[in-house]
């Protein structure tokens, strides 16, 4: 079981209070109505599923509720970092060479 | 029948003899003594059969990593367990203990023709002889192989124990209490870091307890454990915690832990668990699992009385038992040497010290001969003879690599020691990296993944002094990192046996190694030439060798046979260890429970039960009830002598005919407030929500992005900017998550606040001809008339006094009202509203009579008759899409090219060309019966019921392009016929018009 930062109660709690939420940065279209079959596809179930660093969604559901985003190494599965819903992702390169 | 054991030694209670059964023969035993001990006091060796060959067996170590004396343990009906380790399990009286895996008894077993048949059964030999024909795999091979299968017998009846479950969390974790752990402990301890430290046997202390000769600060070991022990029990901060095995290393220092609570106590005291799971999460962990010995591979090593010479010492010094008069010892190790004086030193007469090494230690041998002890260095051992007790060891000598001439010595027990393993199970769990060290031949820890330390023999340290220096350390460093002033003190040691060897592959011999039987996996009967053969066989990788001849894969998961058969594999296929490297090593590191892996998950409290305020009034009136979701509802109301489809055809012409009253309470209810809840609204659900007035109701819709439906429920405006939303029972939770999904990180502007009001209102539904009539007079500040409080209204209002939202809601087709009111005043509202309702023929009803009522009319239930894969279109609801709403979740995605094209599977109505009968939810359709196999599959039943007010069987279903096939006549395959169906295009079986919904009877 991981612990787990909630970047919004800022504390390191046991993954039994939070929930996956898919990979993050895929924001939905403005105006669906506008885009191609192919980027609506692309945006409902192409997703990068990387061996590496994959940023990903996470809710604190049996906590404070919130959505918020964090890097996890998923070959160790170790959180790199957590931060909140609509910040920048952050620098892969500089978190992944920290995780060795 | 005490011959076996030596008075006034070791840690057994002599004064307080157990008594215990082992296969119906009753036996005496020590307080102290495990079941192998005391069996071996008693000089039984022969405690199992093995697997595969049936081959008489006997104990071969003192711990936890035995694989022969596997014994069924009871303590009465449904207390029986399987595969208990006779090594472990502490004897208690009235213990009663049966040999498992033979038949008709342990001496004499038919199956052990299996031993006569051998070369069937070689390495991979499912595999080769299980082949053809195809034909005897479900009739002959599979029921053969079930049967032979498994050792033990699994219980047949439900576990009579309580199994419990906690979670901890320590600065300092250490496992394993022998020396290496206890100084980690002490060191960590005794500078206030918390601490808990936990050892697998029941009684701390290690290999001190196997080795009394010691000597440490000046005292005598056990004088010295003692000591210790009082110390930390005087620690505040320390908790000691024997019986418990570290099982599992997870994530950031998370350590499963299973705890033995009882099975060692005669009586133990009421209620009380058996075994704890404990999840303990440390900021260090300090791994102190020591080293486990390893057999030697000759033939015929597995004989009852063969078994480890650090295990014969252990039952010497530890349980006071002589496994034998005349022991011959087998070694690659200076350890068994000494297992060998303290035998001598104790009036056992060893035969023999047998020794791989051309030259062994002078001091030895001399103290060896001195003892009286013949020493034969330089030999090797060829074989052993007796049938189910081993009377004489084959030795040869060696000489330029030669095996000699062989001689035979008499004897009544082999101890055997090929050297020792370091323990890396745990430190294999966190997917450490391992290093092979080639002067020890083992692997040691390498790469770490965690905050961990290992200390000891774990990582290849020898001797009792290297331990204790090496735990301090350990136990220093652990707590200073977690922010303790901790030094490690030094312990002084005198009368320490530190030593050497080497580790071999199989022992050479002069026969046929084909013909040996030299055993690597006792359990699972895995020879070397096993091993040979599969790597001949094509099998390059460990893992491969490993699942071919399935070494390693028995209850003990290779603690004795992994490095045998790697060094034997790596022999084969003229590689070093490494290369060839190690299986992986999974948790559990001995085998656990299903009870302390399911805790408290069991019976009433296997999961959360949700009940309504009314289910209390349901369970009086001896409702029958079903799970759904995790709520507990009402299925149906029998009366007495009424079975389910007489109680269902009744709560259904109630409702029909006079009045239902129905607790809908676990109705997933969210409300939607703020000034932009109308917006949000718009865009979660297909419908259309602005022009929605005050006080009125919508069927809301709700897909995923994706276009398919997820939920549905009604929706009451009850102001501008506040909206009561309800869903379907178990779609609660998913609704709610997805609703804040949205909010959150998609329209973070919008000003919406949602609040799951689930367990909030007690909600009773009255439905039928007479609702308005009983409803009315309760009901304060609201005209109820169908003309001021038409279909699809809600409002507040006072009911029975009581504050309530009333909604005009059906989900029957009749005349119906959903009442609101604060959970806590549900159930004397539900009272009052059944007296009133006496004389308009008021009926409870529950689920199923709502299934049915719902089903006439055709109302879907999302999750029964939609599965994730319709369309609003394919379930013939486009008419809740608001058609001019720009966008809302999912709308895209029903303009897909494969949402809009042809054969999609659309929900229709279906009718048996015979009334009476009901179709199997769940039933496949085909267009013709008679079609060769597999047929073309066209869709499925959702919902089949025996509908009372049409007086036959209704049913709907998914069917490929099903509104076109409208009247069409298709057939559902089942075991004994095909029962031809009519499609009708509509799913509104009853009251078509919806004249029901609005009836207009006289308000009193």
């Amino acid at each position: 079981m991981l612990l787990i930062r909630c970047p919004y109660c800022e504390q390191d709690l046991p993954e039994l209070e939070f929930a996956y939420a898919g990979e993050a940065h895929i924001a939905r279209p403005q105006d669906p109505s506008s885009v191609s079959d192919e980027e609506w596809r692309d945006f409902l179930f192409i997703r990068s599923n990387p061996r590496g660093v994959h940023v990903e969604r996470w809710r604190h559901v049996n906590g404070c509720a919130r959505f918020f985003n964090a890097a996890r190494e998923t070959v160790s599965d170790r959180f790199l970092a957590t931060y909140k819903a609509g910040e920048p992702r952050p620098d892969i390169a500089s978190l992944s060479g920290e995780a060795r | 029948m005490t011959s076996h054991r030596l008075p006034n030694r070791g840690r057994v209670d002599h004064a307080r003899p157990v008594r215990f059964s082992f296969d119906g023969r009753s036996y005496q035993g020590l307080a102290g003594d495990t079941l192998a001990s005391a069996l071996l006091a008693n000089g039984v060796h022969l405690m199992g059969r093995s697997f595969k060959y049936h081959r008489p067996r006997g104990v071969v170590s003192a711990g936890s990593d035995e694989p022969n004396a596997l014994m069924g343990t009871s303590r009465g009906p449904r207390r029986f367990e399987p595969n208990t380790r006779a090594t472990i399990q502490e004897l208690r009286d009235g213990l009663e203990a049966t040999s498992q895996n033979r038949w008709p008894s342990l001496a004499f077993d038919f199956g052990a023709i299996n031993d006569r048949l051998g070369s069937l059964f070689s390495a991979g030999f499912y595999y080769k002889t299980f082949m053809w024909p195809r034909a005897f795999w479900d009739r002959v091979y599979e029921p053969v192989i079930r049967k032979a299968a498994g050792l033990g017998v699994s219980p047949s009846e439900p576990d009579a124990d309580r199994y419990a479950s906690r979670f901890a969390h320590v600065e300092v974790l250490v496992v394993g209490a022998g020396p290496a752990g206890l100084a980690a402990a002490l060191a960590a301890g005794r500078c206030g870091a918390s601490v808990m430290l936990v050892d697998e046997t029941a009684e701390p202390g290690g290999s001190l307890l196997s080795e009394p000769s010691v000597t440490i600060d000046g005292r005598p070991a056990w004088d010295w454990l003692a000591a210790i022990l009082a110390e930390l029990a005087a620690l505040p901060n320390v908790t000691i915690m024997p019986r418990t095995t570290a099982i599992g290393y997870y994530h950031q220092n998370l350590i499963g832990l299973a705890q033995r609570l009882t099975d060692h106590l005669a009586a133990p005291p009421e209620g009380a668990p058996r075994e704890r799971l404990w999840r303990v999460r440390a900021g260090q962990v300090v791994l102190a699992q020591g080293a486990l010995e390893k057999p030697l591979v000759f033939d015929g090593n597995d004989r009852p009385g063969v078994m480890l010479a650090g295990a014969a010492q252990t039952y010497l010094n530890r349980y006071s038992v002589k496994i034998g008069d005349r022991p011959a010892i087998v070694t690659t190790h200076d350890s068994a040497w000494f297992a060998a004086f303290d035998l001598a030193e104790a009036g056992v007469k060893p035969a023999a010290i047998v020794d791989l090494r051309a030259s062994v230690d002078p001091a030895l041998a001399a103290r060896a001969r001195a003892l009286g002890i013949e020493v034969l260095p330089g030999h090797t051992v060829t074989g052993t003879s007796g049938r189910l007790r081993v009377q004489s060891l084959r030795v040869n000598r060696i000489e330029n690599g030669k095996v000699g001439a062989a001689r035979e010595i008499a004897c009544d027990a082999v101890l055997m020691c090929g050297g020792w393993t370091p323990s890396l199970h745990l430190f294999s769990h966190t997917r450490g990296s391992l290093t092979w060290d080639g002067e020890l031949k083992a692997f040691l820890p390498g790469e770490k993944t965690e905050a961990v330390q290992i200390a000891g023999a774990g990582r290849g340290l020898w001797g009792i002094a290297a331990a204790l220096d090496d735990g301090a350390s350990a136990g220093a460093a652990a707590a200073r990192v977690a922010g303790h002033d901790a030094t490690a003190q030094g312990h002084a040691v005198t009368v320490d046996r530190t030593g050497s060897g080497i580790t071999c592959k199989e022992l050479p011999t002069d026969r046929d190694p084909a013909r040996a039987k030299a055993f690597i996996d006792f359990q699972n009967d895995v020879t070397a030439k096993d091993i040979r053969l599969a790597v001949r066989e094509g099998m390059r990788s460990i893992e491969h060798v490993k699942r071919y001849t399935t070494n390693g894969m028995a209850t003990d998961q290779g603690k004795m046979s992994n490095l045998n058969g790697l060094m034997i594999a790596a022999d084969a296929l003229g590689q070093e260890a490494p290369q060839v490297g190690l299986t992986t090593f999974r948790p559990p590191y001995t085998p656990t429970s299903f009870g302390t892996l399911a805790g408290y998950h069991q019976a009433a409290t296997f999961e959360v039960t949700r009940k309504t305020p009314i289910d209390p009034w349901a369970q009086a009136q001896g409702a029958v009830f079903e799970p759904v979701a995790l709520w507990r509802r009402a299925w149906y109301f029998p009366k007495p002598g009424e079975d389910r489809h007489a109680a269902v055809n009744r709560e259904c012409r109630a409702v029909r005919t006079a009045v239902g009253i129905f607790d809908a309470s676990t109705l997933g209810k969210i409300e939607v407030v703020g000034p932009d809840a109308v917006t949000f609204l718009e865009r979660m659900y297909t419908n259309p929500w602005a022009k929605l007035g005050i006080g009125r109701c919508r069927y809301g819709l709700l897909l995923g992005e994706d276009g398919f439906i997820r939920d549905d429920g009604v929706i009451g405006r009850l102001s501008e900017g506040r909206f009561h939303v309800t869903t379907t029972t178990g779609g609660a939770a998913r609704v709610l998550n997805m609703m804040e999904d949205y909010l959150q990180t998609e329209w973070p502007e919008l000003k919406v606040w949602l609040t799951s009001t689930t367990e909030q209102w007690a909600v009773i539904a009255l439905q039928g001809p007479n609702a308005r009539k009983l409803l009315a007079p309760f009901v304060e500040g609201l005209d109820v008339s169908e003309a001021a409080f038409p279909h699809m209204s809600v409002a507040e209002c006072t009911v029975a006094g009581l504050p309530a939202r009333l909604f005009r809601v059906s989900f029957t087709g009749e005349l119906g009202f959903e009442i609101n009111v604060p959970a806590r005043h549900g159930r004397a509202l539900w009272e009052k509203l059944m007296a009133a309702g006496q004389p308009y023929g008021i009926t409870p009803y529950g689920t199923e009579a709502m299934h049915v009522l719902r089903a006439e009319k055709g109302y879907i239930i999302v999750g029964q008759d939609t599965d994730g894969t319709l369309t609003p279109d394919d379930a013939g609801l486009s008419w809740a899409i608001g058609k001019a709403k720009p966008d809302f979740v999912g709308k895209r995605s029903l303009a897909r090219p494969d949402m809009v094209a042809k054969g999609r599977k659309q929900l229709v109505g279906l009718l048996t060309d015979d009334p009476k009968t009901v179709l199997e939810e769940g039933a496949q359709i085909v267009a013709d019966p008679h079609q060769p196999k597999p047929m073309t599959m066209l869709g499925h039943v959702t919902s089949a019921y025996w509908s009372e007010a049409l007086g036959r069987s209704i049913a709907m279903a998914v069917i490929a392009d099903g509104r076109a096939r409208d009247g069409e006549t298709l057939h559902i395959p089942m075991p004994d016929r095909a029962i031809p169906v009519r499609v009708v295009r509509s799913t509104v079986f009853y009251d078509p018009e919806g004249a029901r919904l609005s009836l207009r009877e006289e308000t009193p």
